[in-house]
């Protein structure tokens, strides 16, 4: 029953992480696809956590904690990028 | 005309609180690659992605103020550390990279296994963060 639980909550994920894809590609502007590939990351977090606990592992929990520094780093460079044109400047206040 | 600077005042005060949890969270990382995923190369990877965040947040001159390191340097220290752990074992008439552990009475940990695996671990960790902040630099300095 539980194991049945878990699968339809991977299965809605997975419908979920489609939806996002179809964004990516479809996005009308670079934001829209930022915004996705966010989310899709945020969807990537809750499908580690559904798989390790069918698997009845904890060996994955480091892995949440990393995808999710992972996709804030990712969006932040991204949303950098599109606001000044480069990521790491060099002095700020010249 | 000069151009208008732009005000993350938001973004700065984040960076300077999940920095923190990002290195600490690295440490972890590193320490518990003996019994648990993780291990030199990742945490070295997670610290320098903290590193990174602040590169974005700040920029490289704030950055380089707070962090006088060369990373060309600590990447050096660290094969000299990994080096240093395998020809060790010479000193006890053992092969090259053989390692050894004991338990030790610490003072407030108590009963420890310390392992001589961690110092390799720890000329992984600093040759991977040496490496990757060198390579985002370099990068990040080209005009």
């Amino acid at each position: 029953m539980f194991t049945l639980i878990l699968q339809i909550a991977l299965g809605i994920m997975a419908v979920s992480t489609l939806l996002y894809v179809i964004r990516v590609i479809k996005g009308p502007t670079v934001p829209d696809r930022v915004v996705a590939l966010d989310a899709i990351g945020i969807n990537l977090i809750a499908i580690t956590a559904l798989v390790s606990i069918l698997l009845k592992t904890s060996a994955f929990l480091d892995i949440i904690l990393l995808l999710g520094i992972l996709s804030f780093i990712g969006t932040i460079a991204f949303s950098k990028f599109l606001e000044k044109g480069e990521i790491i400047e060099n002095d700020r206040n010249c | 005309m000069r151009q208008q600077k732009t005000n993350d005042i938001i973004l700065q005060t984040a960076t300077k609180l999940v920095s923190f949890i990002i290195l600490l969270f690295s440490f972890y990382l590193f320490l518990a690659g003996h019994n648990a995923p993780g291990g030199g190369f990742v945490g070295g990877l997670i610290t320098s992605s903290a590193i990174v965040l602040l590169l974005l947040a700040f920029d490289l001159k704030t950055v380089k103020s707070i962090l006088p390191v060369n990373f060309i340097y600590v990447a050096a220290v660290g094969l000299l550390i990994a080096i240093a752990t395998g020809a060790g074992s010479f000193l006890f008439g053992a092969p090259f990279l053989t390692h050894t552990f004991g338990h030790f009475h610490l003072p407030v940990l108590g009963n420890t296994e310390l392992a001589t695996a961690t110092l390799f671990d720890l000329g992984v960790y600093l040759v991977v963060v040496g490496v990757t902040m060198t390579i985002i630099q370099t990068i990040g300095e080209e005009e």
